[in-house]
């Protein structure tokens, strides 16, 4: 079951990703980012994550992504506007050092795997089963972070209405 | 109910990091660029949500869970640079505003 949802989900996840990068029209990829975003909340559901897939869709496919289309709108761009997109040669190198950067990443991923061995609890556990367990972390282990993090949403608030506004 | 690998995520978590990185080398419209960072952002979460059931602790999502915040704050704060941006610029290349001060 698990498998086949993945296979799935990871198929989508990945084109609409290629999307946003490839789509010249900047709306159109912020609909493919949601689609990805959307895809990603699925698979923490069948990673025992639900808060975080609710958590994922609320603010990440919700408010972020409804404040990218906001700023779209605002700009205002016309097509001729979008500007001409790299050169060939550019495009060619970056894809193929991007190329190299995911092998990197799989050697990396290979060789710390079979070096640190897979855990003995992975064929035991049944997930830390959701948001009570999170919860007691969030206000324990990590309170000061957890406040650190109100403490930083109000900077950015304050930094985005000093920077957007024209005159304060 | 067969369990996928952690493997198996990771390899999906390195590839959306890597359709991010190629964004922001590729392509010169700065919301896309801003767009990929979201994207790379949202692989590494897939990573630590993979970890965090491989090992059957809740860290990885609490890790998570300030990796959004973090996300909604830079969104936040990088969509209003651009408009400040797009303001003094009347445009969204990265290639017409490469210079810090004019």
């Amino acid at each position: 079951m698990e498998i086949v949802v993945f296979a799935i989900i990871s198929v989508v996840a990945t084109v609409c990703a290629i999307f946003v990068i490839s789509h010249r029209n900047p709306v159109s990829s912020a609909l493919f980012l949601i689609a990805t975003m959307v895809s990603l909340a699925i698979l923490f559901l069948t990673l025992n994550a639900p808060f975080l897939a609710a958590i994922q869709i609320i603010v990440y496919a919700g408010a972020i992504m409804v404040l990218f289309l906001f700023v779209i709108m605002l700009l205002n761009l016309r097509k001729d506007e979008f500007g001409p997109e790299r050169k060939r040669a550019q495009r060619f190198f970056a894809i193929l050092f991007g190329f190299l950067f995911l092998i990197l990443i799989a050697t990396a991923i290979d060789v710390g795997l079979s070096t640190v061995g897979n855990p003995e609890v992975s064929t035991t556990k049944l997930a830390p089963a959701g948001v009570e367990m999170l919860a007691e972390l969030l206000f324990t282990k990590y309170l000061f972070p957890f406040e650190i993090a109100s403490v930083l949403l109000l900077v950015a608030i304050v930094g985005a209405v000093v920077m957007a506004k024209r005159k304060l | 109910m067969s369990m996928v690998p952690l493997s198996s995520y990771l390899i999906l978590s390195a590839v959306l990091f890597t359709i991010g990185v190629l964004g922001v080398l590729v392509r010169r419209n700065i919301l896309i660029i801003f767009m990929s960072i979201e994207l790379m952002l949202n692989a590494v979460n897939l990573a630590l949500v993979a970890f965090s059931r491989e090992f059957g602790s809740a860290d990885g999502q609490v890790f998570v869970f300030l990796v959004m915040t973090v996300a909604a704050a830079e969104a936040a704060v990088g969509l209003a640079i651009i408009i400040c941006l797009f303001r003094n610029r009347k445009s969204v290349n990265v290639d017409d505003s490469n210079l810090m001060k004019w």
